[in-house]
């Protein structure tokens, strides 16, 4: 692995895309012109639990400009054993608003009145939608291993003895709500089957991923699909695994063969079709010495999964690396439920897990007498926690204390509840904040050259908004050492080679150390068989992602401390976010306008998680009631105040080629703890349950 | 039932059939292939869809076509004249205030809206001041946007951005209501 010299990475250039996208002339998914496209409207489940005793089509099918109407007696036996992709399969429903069929018309409208008109009669079975009553119930199981970095499970050293014997103990349970991704863009299809195949529109994070799972659930060879996704209006993890929603256009579009069939979920689907952030529920148990050196830690997550198919979020993932301690615990328990499948949703594990941590070190920092960023300076390890590697590059500290001295850390008084301005409390409070190094497996590149120097990348991978397009052009560019100017990326086709999943911040690692491979390969290519000239009919090359030698020898992380400043109203509870900032230590910055936009973007998610978000669960029924953007609340303009995002020089060449360590997660991390940490700073009382809403407040007013 | 209808986007002048139940926004989107104003949420909630209808931002996912017969509508691809980008869209580009892109035509739209209602001097929830029932209306003159970020906070807040670049939307539209 030989490192890239940078010369258009470290530049701040603008998105390539970006005029495209300012007029919207840059086609998602649903939007693609096609000929004489059909419209597919759901049918949805409206008991929680039970089977289909009667199904009455014909009012439906009645409607003029009603092409076709899809139940499960006329759909296609799948070759897929996804419980959640198994839709009309039988009579049988799993969960509230799950898919029982669909009407394919000549236009929306038609299709969806005529949707409301088919009559679905169901014999009701009892359901179990309720995660706290499954933890008192004590009907939990621990889960299979989903998101492997760490065991979810790990006992080092004797964590009961070190807690019972520590000077200082914290012991608190903090909860974290329903969160549903709700990227702008709807998860959307557009479907065709024509005698060679099956061409398809989706907005994805991973066009290879729905080509492999459509090709199997339809019985396929891979290559009679072809999945086209140029741009993604957002998807936070929601598009990555795939959902039911491919599954059902492509049944519809089998009914009317020829004809495309576009398929956007409702507002109101996203809630259910799409997955969703696991609620948690989270006991850390801190023990310390009065220095606030930590004895032991102990984290313990509870969260459900539905029947269909299990889904864990490791949210103890973090808990191995952040501190060291000799004694540490994590534990992971699961409640299956009569509910819609959880799924990624952005820093799954990380996200929540860090909430919780970084929140009962806050409590810790209180019971020690300590500041809270020179307690987190105090439990810095020297090597990784768990396995004693060392670290490829660990710059907590510098974050720290880059971070302290530009949000003015220093002069803050730690008494609780002390600052009145305008009858406002005022307060602030920080967290660390870490992700994980990943490189996700199975990409390769195509790069062709001809004799005019012009370069062509090919590799199914997406930029779902993260800045992808721009930054791996410059990654491109600089592999082949080359001007920008000189090589155009193309993505979002599966007829490039494969590309691994956009997710897990990996981006940029998989995509990036697989073009670099080409460019070498590329360069020997030349030098071997054509003495360094490019030949007249030009050369082309296809890699696979290389293996990273490293990987087995060092722990790799990014790192990040976030601070915020809070006002809380004092007689309404009101709660306003004047300033967020955070420093970061992320490797390389391949373009800083983009990266900047990724971090502040995370930092206002973890705001919006932890003021406004929750989707709420009606247990009678088994749905969210606030399946909709004026009741699930993300936050708005108005909500936001001024978020500045930094990062130090870091030079790892150990992660990849690049020295690049992925930045679209690692900002939402932490963030919610800094603000609820700034909360009990402001007015004294500490709530350990997401969203922090004034009607938790108001009591303390 | 279908009706007949006409409507000029973006400059162009366009007779379509268009279901009773239509949108102004569907009957851009799937009738006429204009998809530049987009579709999140479909219930005035996002703002994905502003238009300009006759002049003012509009959640076209709200008005049916079929009442807005005649109607002049200009999205942001209409914004851009003659291949020139408008400077709202410039400063979105150069801020980088925006990620996927989805919400930002409608973004767009809407500041351009906003920048001509502050000019005419319409008060916000943030030019509102409880304490002396001044509302800072038609008397009280231009609202000076480049000097207050919490007026294009507030004004802008019609429309979402799941990927949060408000940060950098501030910043550009101030830069615009400077010029
Ligand atoms: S699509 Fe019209 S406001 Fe959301
Ligand atoms: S840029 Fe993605 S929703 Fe605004």
């Amino acid at each position: 692995m030989s490192a890239v010299t940078p010369r258009a990475m470290g530049q701040a250039l603008d998105r390539l895309e970006g005029a495209d996208k300012v007029r919207g002339l840059a086609p998602y998914a649903f939007e693609h012109p096609v000929p004489h496209p059909a419209y597919l409207s759901a049918v949805r489940s409206t008991v929680a639990t039970g089977e289909i005793v009667g199904i009455d089509c014909s009012q439906a099918s009645a409607q003029p400009g009603v092409l076709a109407v899809l139940t499960h007696l006329n759909a296609p036996r799948l070759g897929t054993d996804d419980g959640e992709l198994r839709i009309l399969q039988s009579g049988d429903v799993a969960f509230r608003g799950q898919f029982v069929g669909g009407v394919i018309a000549e236009t929306s409208e038609i299709a969806r009145h005529a949707a409301g008109l088919v009559r679905v009669e169901y014999r009701e079975r009892p359901h179990d939608v309720d995660l706290e009553s499954s933890r008192e119930r004590g009907q939990l199981r621990v889960p299979q291993q989903t998101m492997a970095l760490f065991p979810m499970d790990i006992d080092k050293g004797d964590v009961d003895s070190a807690l019972a014997s520590a000077a200082v103990q914290v012991d608190c349970t903090y909860r974290t709500a329903w969160y549903n991704h709700n990227p702008l863009e709807p998860h959307t299809t557009i479907a065709r089957w024509t005698s060679d195949g099956l061409t398809l529109h989706v907005s994805t994070q991973h066009p290879r991923g729905v080509q492999t799972t459509v090709a199997t659930a339809f019985r396929l060879e891979p290559d009679q699909v072809r999945v086209f996704s140029p741009h993604v209006g957002g998807a936070f993890g929601s598009k990555g695994p795939r959902h039911s929603d491919v599954i059902l256009a492509v049944m519809a579009a089998q009914l009317v063969p020829d004809r495309p069939v576009r398929f956007a979920l409702t507002r109101h689907e996203m809630f259910t079709q799409t997955g969703y952030r696991t609620p948690t529920i989270q006991r850390v148990r801190l023990g310390a010495d009065t220095d606030g050196r930590l004895t032991a830690v102990s984290h313990e997550s509870i969260e459900q999964t539905s029947r269909l198919k299990e889904f864990a979020e490791h949210a103890t993932r973090a808990t191995p690396t952040v501190y060291a301690t000799p004694h540490l615990r994590t534990r992971q328990q699961l409640a299956a439920l009569d509910l819609p499948t959880p799924v990624i949703m952005r820093a799954p594990g990380e996200c929540p897990g860090m909430y919780a941590l970084e929140s009962a070190m806050d409590e810790l920092a209180i019971a020690c007498g300590l500041d809270p960023v020179e307690l987190r300076l105090r439990n810095e390890p020297d090597t990784h926690p768990l396995d004693g590697l060392p670290f490829s590059s660990r710059n907590l500290s510098a974050c720290l204390r880059e971070g302290a001295r530009r949000f003015g850390w220093e002069s803050r008084d730690p008494t609780p509840r002390a600052r009145r301005r305008d009858g406002w409390l005022v307060g602030t409070g920080m967290a660390a904040t870490t992700y994980p190094t990943l490189r996700l497996p199975g990409s390769k590149v195509t790069i062709r050259v001809t004799p005019d120097g012009r370069h062509t990348v090919l590799m199914a991978a997406v930029d779902i908004g993260t800045g992808t397009r721009t930054a791996l052009t410059q990654v491109a560019a600089d592999a082949l050492r080359v001007d920008l100017a000189q090589v155009e990326l193309r993505l979002g086709d599966t007829a490039y080679p494969p590309a691994a999943p956009e997710g897990g911040s990996a981006g940029i690692t998989s995509w990036g150390a697989t073009i670099c491979e080409g460019a070498d390969e590329l360069r020997r290519r030349l030098a071997a068989d054509h003495g360094g000239t490019v030949p007249a009919e030009g050369l082309e090359v296809t890699v696979d992602m290389p293996e990273n030698p490293h990987l087995k020898q060092y722990a790799m992380h990014a790192f990040g401390a976030q601070f915020a400043e809070v006002r809380v109203r004092e007689e309404t509870g009101e709660i306003r976010v004047p300033r967020q900032l955070g420093v970061y230590a992320v490797g390389r910055v391949v373009n800083p306008k983009t990266a900047r936009s990724q971090l502040i973007g995370g930092m206002t998610m973890g705001l919006s998680m932890a003021l406004h978000e929750a989707s709420l669960l009606d247990p009678r029924y088994g749905h969210v009631v606030n399946h909709d953007l004026a009741t699930y609340h993300v936050s708005s303009n108005a909500d936001v105040g001024t978020v500045e995002a930094y990062w130090i020089e870091e030079d790892d060449p150990y992660v990849n080629p690049m020295g690049t360590k992925g930045i679209g997660e690692i900002g939402i991390v932490g963030a919610a703890a800094a603000i609820a940490n700034a909360v009990h700073h402001a007015t004294g009382v500490r709530i350990r349950e997401l969203p922090i809403t004034l009607d938790k407040l108001l009591p303390y007013a | 039932m279908d009706t007949e209808i006409t409507l000029r986007v973006d400059g162009a002048d366009h007779r379509l059939t268009v279901d009773t139940r239509t949108t102004v926004l569907d009957a851009l989107r799937e009738r006429l292939g204009n998809t530049s104003p987009k579709k999140g949420c479909d219930h005035g909630q996002c703002g994905a869809c502003t238009v300009l209808l006759d002049g003012q931002r509009a959640n076209s996912c709200l008005a049916l076509a079929v009442a807005h017969d005649g109607a002049e509508i200009v999205t942001a691809a209409g914004l851009a004249t003659d291949g020139e980008l408008h400077p709202m869209q410039r400063s979105f580009i150069t801020h980088d205030a925006f990620q996927c892109g989805y919400c930002t035509p409608g973004q767009i739209v809407s500041a351009v809206a906003m920048l001509q209602e502050a000019a005419a001097g319409w008060p916000s929830a943030v030019t509102f001041h409880p304490a002396d029932g001044t509302d800072g209306g038609a008397d009280a003159g231009p609202v000076d946007l480049a000097a207050d970020p919490d007026e294009i906070r507030e004004r802008m807040s019609g429309n979402l951005c799941r990927c949060a670049a408000y940060a950098n939307m501030v910043p550009a539209i101030q830069e615009v209501a400077r010029s």
